[in-house]
C-alpha cells in the first residue's frame, strides 16, 4: 500500500437537467485525492466542494460500494466502470489515475436506458424483461425438499455462473449495439440449466427476447465486448445458450 | 445473419477450390472444364439464383440491423475505448462487408457480366464440347493489370477479416458454442479466414510472379 | 399508553406456533381481492412478503428508494443461510437451531420467536430450491453446508460468497412474476415519509418520488414496515449508502415502539478505515477466520514502526506477534463470536498496538494456513475475497497479512412487534431487519438470511390474515381524507423547512459529525458519562443541523442531497434514543458493552436481574424525552448461563 496524492485532475462529466433538456460536458478541477480512495469517493469530495461553492452536486446512482449491488453505472474514459477489469465502478480506486488526467465520466448510453439526470439513468427496461418472464412459477408453499430434486455440482455451478449478474446494465453500455443479451442470457441460461427452471424454458426464452425487442435494445452482433466490461465476468457462452433455447422453442412452435 | 452466412461460406469454399485450378493448369484446360461443370450443372442452375438470394439477404439483413443497432444509441459517447473489449473485425463488420459489396460489383461486371449478359467470351473446344474459354477471361485480366491483382486481393483481404468474425459468429448465433467449443471454433474460424484469405490471394499472387 | 401484550400463544414452545396458526383468522379469496397492503423496503422480508402475500390474492404496492427491488442491502450478505435440515446428520434440529441462536443473541430474544423461526427454516431452503437459487451442491446432486461461528453443526446454506444475492434475486423473481400478472404494484425510487393512521390504524403511507420530487398518498389496508437496520446512523458502516431508518423512524413517531435500539452488532472483520474521506466500509466475510490468524505486534515500538511505515508485518519475528484472541481465548481462539473479536480488536489498538497509520487496524494472517493447505486450498476457498482485498487495499492477501478492524455491521434492535409481527400500531407490520424480534442482543452469522425471508414467506403471510380478517367491510382507503390531507402537509412542511435552511454546510457534514459521536460513545465500548455527553451532542448536532444545511436544488427534480438530508435528521433523533436505551440498560450484553458491568478479567458480564427486558420507546413528541416501557423476557426452556469462550 503506497498511498499517494493525486493533484490537478480534471473532471468532465456530462451535466443534464432531466430527460427533456439537453446535456453538455463541464470540466472541474479537484485536487488532493488520495490514491487510496475510491472513484466514487472523489466524486463525493467533488460534490461536497460543489455545494459548498453553492453549486448543484452531480447527481449519480450508487448504493452498496461493494459491488454486488449493481446500481452504480458511469462510463469512465471510454469504459463502462473504467480502467480496471472484472469491478464496477464503486469498486475503482484513484490509484488507476494519474496526475494532471482528464478523466470523462458518461452516463450509461442506450435509447431504452434514458438519462434521468447527469450520470443518473433509468433502467427500468431490464425490470420489464424480469417481469416477462425471468422466474420460475411457483408460489410460496407447497414446495419439494430441497434435496428432492438433486442437482450435479457442474449444473450448479454453471448456474451459479450465470446467477452472479447484477443487473447493472454495462452490458448494454458498452455494446456498440446497446444489446441486452447478455443480461437477458445470463438470466434464461441460469434457469436452463436447473431442473426446476426448464419446465418453461420455451416460453421463458420466447417471452424475454420478445420484450428485449419491444423496449428497444439493439441487436447482438457477438463482438464480446459486453463480457470484457461486465463486472461479473458473465460469459458470451451464455448468449449461446440462450440463441439455442430460442431457437429451440421456436422450432417447436 | 448467422445462417446466410452459412450458406455464403460454403459457397465461398466451392468458388476457391474451382478457382485454385487457375494455377494448377496453365493451359487452362482444368479450369475451363470445371467452370464448364460449374454452368452446365443442373443443380447449379438451381443454386445460382438462390445465391443471388442469399447474399442479397445477407445484405438486406445487414442493413435493418446496422440501422436498428444505430436507433438502439441515439446519443453516442464522446469517448469510447474499445480496444481491448473487441476485435476491430467485430465492430467493423458492416463496413466490411459493404467494400466486399463494391470489390463484388467489379468482380461481377469482370467477369459473370461478360460472360452471360455481353456474351462476349468466347468459344473453345475442349475434349470434344464446346465452352466459354473462362480461363483467358480470367487469365488476360490478371495478366493485363497489376492493378486488378492488388483489388482482388485487396477484396480477399476484406473477406478473410469479415470471416474472421463471421465464422465463428454464426455458430455463436445458432447457438452452437459452449465453454469448450467457443474456443475450437474460434480457432478453426480464424484458420477458415486465413486459408479463404490466402487462397484467394494466391491466384492474383501467382498471375503477377508468374506473368 | 403502557406496554402491550406481545401476543406469545399459550402452550408448550414447540407447539406454540402450530396452535397459534391454527386459531388464528384467515380472509377468503374473494375478500383478499377487496384488502390493500402496501409493503415499504424490498429486501429478503420485503420482496418475499410482497410476492407471498400477492400470491395468496392481496393487492399489493411495493415501494423501495433503488431504481431496482433486487438492490436491496439484502444483496450484500456473503456467507450464508441457516437452517436445521440435519443433512449433515449431525444431530441438528428445530431446538438445537432455536437454542443456539438465544444463547447466540445472548438471551435476549424472545423464546417463541425464535423457535418459530427455527421451525420454518427448512422450508425456506426448500422454497428457494424452487425458485431456482443456486445453493452449492455436493457432486451426488445435493445440497452442501458449511458451519458457521457460533454453533457446533454444519447448518449453513451458500451460493459462494454471494449467498444472500442469489436469495434476493430468488425473492425477486416472485416479486417479479407478480409484477407481471398485475398484482404487484411496484414503486422504485419511492422514498416513505410518513405513516398515515386512521381512527388509530395504519392505513396508509405519504412517499417521494425521487425522480419528479412529487409527494404522494398511498392508501392501504395495512402497511409493512421493511426497510431494514438503521446502521447508518454511524454514517460509517458495511450498510449500502443510501440504506436509511427513516420508514422506521416515521413509525416510531406515529406510535409504533422502537425497541432495544442499543443493540448494535460490529462486524470485526472489515477493512480499515484509510482517512477520513472514506464513505463506507466494506466487510470481509467471517469465513475468513476460520482460516486466518488474527495478531498484532507484542512489541509497541514494533507497533510505532509499522504505524510510521518504518517497517513491514513480515519483519516482525515470530515470537514478537501476538495472537491476542488465542491467547484470551484459548478454547475458540479466531473464532470467537463476533462482538467478542470485535472488543478485542478495540482493546488492542486502544493500547496502542494498531499496526497501520490510523493505529487503528490488526493484521489477519493467512501465511499460518498457506503453509500448512497449500495457496491452491486457500485460493479456492477465498479467492473472490482476496481479489476484493486487494482491488480495494492495493495489497495481496497471499504474501502479507490483511489489515482489518471492526465496524457497524447489523442492528439487532428495531421496530417492536408482537408474535403476529405487527407493532404497537394496528395495522403496521415490521419485518426483517426492521424489527427487534429474533437475534436478542447478538445475531449469529447466516441468521439474518433466515429471519427475513422466514418474515416475508412464512410468518406474516399468515399473521396479517388474522388482523385484515376483521378489516374486509373497510373500503377501499379514500387518500383525500383529512388524516391523509393533514399528514401530506406535514410532510410537505418539512420538506420545505428542510430547504428553506439554505446554511452553508452540506448534509454528510452533519452525518460525519454524528457518526464520530456514535462511535466514540455509543459503539463498541460505552460508559455513563460518554453516554451522557453523546446526548448533549447529539442534541447540538440536531439544533446546528436544522439551522445551517445547505441543501442545494429543488423540491421537483432528483436532489440526492434533499435525500440525505431527510435521512440524516432521523438519524440524528434515531441516535438520541439509541444512546438513551443504551444508558438505560446498565450491563453488557451481546453488542452492548457496558464498561460498568464486567468481570474481573474484563469480559462482558450480563445481568439477567436488571437486563432481562426489551425496551419500548414511545414517542412523546418532537424535542421531548421518549418513555420507555419494558417487555420482560420470560425463559421457559432455555437456562440462562454466562456466555464463556475461554
Amino acid at each position: 500500500m503506497s498511498e499517494k496524492i493525486l493533484n490537478n485532475l480534471k473532471i468532465k462529466v456530462w451535466r443534464q437537467k432531466n430527460a427533456q433538456t439537453k446535456g453538455q460536458f463541464e470540466t472541474y478541477p479537484i485536487d488532493n485525492i488520495s490514491t487510496d480512495t475510491s472513484f466514487l469517493e472523489m466524486l463525493d469530495i467533488l460534490n461536497y466542494q460543489l455545494v459548498e461553492e453553492g453549486k448543484d452536486p452531480i447527481v449519480f446512482d450508487h448504493d452498496c460500494r461493494e459491488g454486488i449491488c449493481g446500481t452504480c453505472s458511469l462510463f469512465i474514459n471510454g469504459r463502462a466502470h473504467g480502467p480496471d477489469d472484472d469491478i464496477t465502478t464503486c469498486q475503482l480506486h484513484m490509484r488507476k489515475f494519474k496526475n494532471d488526467e482528464t478523466i470523462t465520466i458518461e452516463p450509461w448510453r442506450a435509447k431504452s436506458f434514458p438519462v434521468i439526470k447527469d450520470l443518473m439513468v433509468d433502467r427500468t427496461a431490464f425490470e420489464k424483461i424480469l417481469q416477462s418472464g425471468g422466474f420460475v412459477s411457483v408460489n410460496t408453499g407447497g414446495v419439494p425438499d430441497g434435496n428432492a430434486i438433486p442437482i450435479g455440482y457442474d449444473d450448479a455451478e454453471a448456474a451459479m455462473d450465470a446467477a452472479s449478474c447484477i443487473g447493472c446494465g454495462a452490458c448494454v453500455a458498452t455494446c456498440k449495439n446497446s444489446s441486452a443479451m447478455l443480461f437477458v442470457s445470463a438470466k434464461v441460461s441460469h434457469l436452463a440449466r436447473l431442473p426446476q427452471g426448464q419446465v418453461e424454458a420455451a416460453r421463458r426464452a420466447k417471452s424475454m427476447v420478445a420484450k428485449m425487442d419491444e423496449l428497444g435494445f439493439g441487436n447482438c452482433s457477438n463482438t464480446g465486448a459486453c463480457e470484457v466490461e461486465c463486472p461479473k465476468g458473465i460469459s458470451i457462452t451464455n448468449i449461446a445458450t440462450l440463441n439455442r433455447e430460442y431457437l429451440k422453442a421456436k422450432i417447436a412452435d | 445473419m448467422s445462417l446466410t452466412g452459412f450458406f455464403l461460406m460454403s459457397f465461398l469454399i466451392v468458388h476457391l477450390t474451382v478457382n485454385l485450378l487457375l494455377i494448377f493448369d496453365d493451359t487452362g484446360v482444368l479450369f475451363n472444364q470445371a467452370a464448364h461443370f460449374m454452368v452446365s450443372n443442373p443443380i447449379i442452375k438451381v443454386v445460382e439464383p438462390v445465391l443471388a438470394i442469399g447474399f442479397i439477404l445477407h445484405m438486406i439483413y445487414a442493413g435493418i440491423l446496422t440501422i436498428n443497432n444505430m436507433v438502439a444509441r441515439p446519443v453516442g459517447y464522446k469517448k469510447v475505448n474499445q480496444k481491448q473489449a473487441s476485435t476491430w473485425a467485430s465492430r467493423n463488420m458492416f463496413v466490411l462487408g459493404s467494400l466486399i459489396v463494391i470489390f463484388l460489383i467489379l468482380h461481377i461486371m469482370n467477369f459473370y457480366w461478360k460472360l452471360k449478359v455481353e456474351q462476349s467470351v468466347a468459344l473453345i473446344m475442349v475434349d470434344g464440347a464446346e465452352m466459354h474459354d473462362t480461363y483467358t477471361l480470367v487469365s488476360s485480366l490478371f495478366k493485363a493489370s497489376l492493378i486488378y491483382n492488388l483489388f482482388y486481393i485487396a477484396g480477399a483481404i476484406f473477406l478473410g477479416i469479415h470471416l474472421t468474425h463471421g465464422f465463428w459468429s454464426a455458430f455463436q448465433t445458432i447457438g452452437w458454442s459452449g465453454n469448450i467449443w467457443r474456443k475450437r471454433i474460434e480457432v478453426v474460424g480464424k484458420v477458415f479466414a486465413f486459408l479463404i484469405a490466402l487462397g484467394f490471394s494466391i491466384i492474383p499472387l501467382y498471375f503477377i510472379i508468374k506473368f | 399508553m403502557t406496554a402491550i401484550n406481545s401476543k406469545i400463544p399459550e402452550g408448550s414452545l414447540a407447539e406454540k406456533w402450530t396452535k397459534h396458526k391454527a386459531k388464528i383468522k384467515v380472509v377468503s379469496p374473494a375478500n383478499k381481492r377487496k384488502l390493500d397492503i402496501i409493503v415499504v423496503g424490498t429486501g429478503l422480508a420485503g420482496a418475499s412478503a410482497a410476492a407471498s402475500l400477492a400470491e395468496m390474492g392481496y393487492n399489493v404496492s411495493a415501494f423501495c428508494y433503488q431504481d431496482s427491488a433486487r438492490r436491496a442491502h439484502s444483496i450484500a450478505a456473503q456467507g450464508g443461510i441457516n437452517a436445521s435440515k440435519n443433512y449433515q446428520n449431525d444431530n441438528d434440529s428445530v431446538h438445537r437451531l432455536f437454542y443456539d441462536t438465544v444463547k447466540g443473541g445472548d438471551y435476549r430474544a424472545r423464546e417463541a420467536n425464535v423457535h418459530r423461526l427455527a421451525e420454518v427454516s427448512g422450508s425456506i431452503i426448500d422454497q428457494c430450491v424452487a425458485q431456482g437459487v443456486p445453493f452449492a451442491r455436493e457432486y451426488g446432486g445435493n445440497l452442501s453446508n458449511r458451519s458457521f461461528g457460533g454453533v457446533l453443526v454444519s447448518r449453513t446454506f451458500y451460493a459462494r460468497g454471494q449467498t444472500g444475492q442469489q436469495l434476493l434475486i430468488g425473492a425477486y423473481s416472485a416479486l417479479n412474476r407478480q409484477i407481471g400478472k398485475g398484482a404487484i404494484k411496484m414503486y422504485e425510487r419511492h422514498e416513505m415519509l410518513d405513516i398515515v393512521k386512521i381512527d388509530g390504524k395504519a392505513r396508509g403511507i405519504i412517499a417521494r418520488d425521487m425522480v419528479t420530487g412529487e409527494v404522494k398518498k398511498y392508501g392501504a389496508h395495512a402497511v409493512v414496515i421493511a426497510s431494514g437496520g438503521y446502521g447508518n446512523a454511524f454514517f460509517l458502516s458495511t450498510n449500502a449508502m443510501g440504506c436509511n431508518g427513516g420508514a422506521a423512524w416515521q413509525a416510531y413517531k406515529k406510535g409504533a415502539f422502537m425497541s432495544n435500539p442499543c443493540y448494535v452488532q460490529i462486524h470485526p472483520t472489515c477493512i480499515p478505515v484509510h482517512g477520513d474521506q472514506q464513505s463506507k466500509l466494506t466487510l470481509m466475510s467471517e469465513s475468513l477466520r476460520n482460516d486466518g490468524r488474527i495478531w498484532v505486534p507484542k512489541k509497541k515500538e514494533d507497533a510505532e514502526k509499522l504505524q510510521k511505515g518504518e517497517i513491514g508485518p513480515n519483519d516482525i519475528a515470530e515470537e514478537d506477534r501476538d495472537f491476542y484472541l488465542e491467547r484470551r481465548y484459548p478454547s475458540y481462539g479466531n473464532l470467537v463470536p463476533r462482538d467478542v473479536a470485535s472488543r478485542a480488536a478495540k482493546e488492542r489498538c486502544d493500547a496502542g498496538f494498531g499496526v497501520n497509520n490510523t493505529g487503528l487496524a490488526v493484521y489477519l494472517d493467512f501465511k499460518y494456513s498457506i503453509e500448512r493447505l497449500g495457496k491452491d486450498v486457500i485460493e479456492a476457498r477465498y479467492g473472490n475475497l482476496f481479489q476484493m482485498y486487494e482491488k480495494i487495499a492495493d495489497s495481496d492477501p497471499y504474501t502479507g497479512p490483511m489489515q482489518i478492524y471492526p465496524a457497524i455491521h447489523y442492528t439487532m434492535g428495531g421496530t417492536w412487534v408482537d408474535y403476529n409481527l405487527m407493532t404497537s400500531v394496528p395495522g403496521l407490520y415490521a419485518i426483517g431487519e426492521a424489527n427487534f424480534s429474533d437475534h436478542g442482543a447478538n445475531r449469529l452469522g447466516a441468521s439474518a438470511l433466515m429471519q427475513g425471508l422466514a418474515d416475508g414467506y412464512f410468518v406474516l403471510p399468515y399473521t396479517i390474515g388474522d388482523y385484515l380478517a376483521d378489516e374486509i367491510q373497510i373500503p377501499k382507503i379514500d387518500v383525500n381524507s383529512p388524516e391523509f390531507e393533514k399528514s401530506i402537509s406535514a410532510v410537505q412542511a418539512r420538506l420545505d423547512k428542510m430547504m428553506s435552511i439554505k446554511g452553508t454546510k452540506p448534509v454528510d457534514y452533519f452525518h460525519k459529525k454524528l457518526g464520530l459521536v456514535m462511535w466514540d460513545y455509543v459503539g463498541m465500548s460505552r460508559n455513563e458519562a460518554g453516554l451522557k455527553k453523546a446526548i448533549a451532542l447529539i442534541a447540538d448536532i440536531k439544533k446546528e443541523f436544522w439551522s445551517d444545511v445547505r441543501i442545494p436544488g429543488d423540491q421537483g427534480e432528483v436532489n440526492q442531497e434533499l435525500e440525505k438530508a431527510g435521512r440524516v435528521a432521523d438519524f440524528i433523533e434515531l441516535a438520541d434514543v439509541m444512546t438513551r436505551d443504551a444508558l438505560n440498560r446498565n450491563e453488557s450484553c451481546g453488542g452492548h458493552f457496558r464498561e460498568e458491568s464486567v468481570t474481573p478479567d474484563g469480559e462482558a458480564l450480563r445481568n439477567d436481574e436488571i437486563g432481562a427486558y426489551v425496551s419500548q420507546w414511545e414517542f412523546q413528541g418532537e424535542d421531548k424525552e421518549p418513555i420507555m416501557h419494558k417487555e420482560d423476557l420470560k425463559f421457559e426452556v432455555v437456562e440462562l448461563t454466562q456466555r464463556s469462550y475461554k
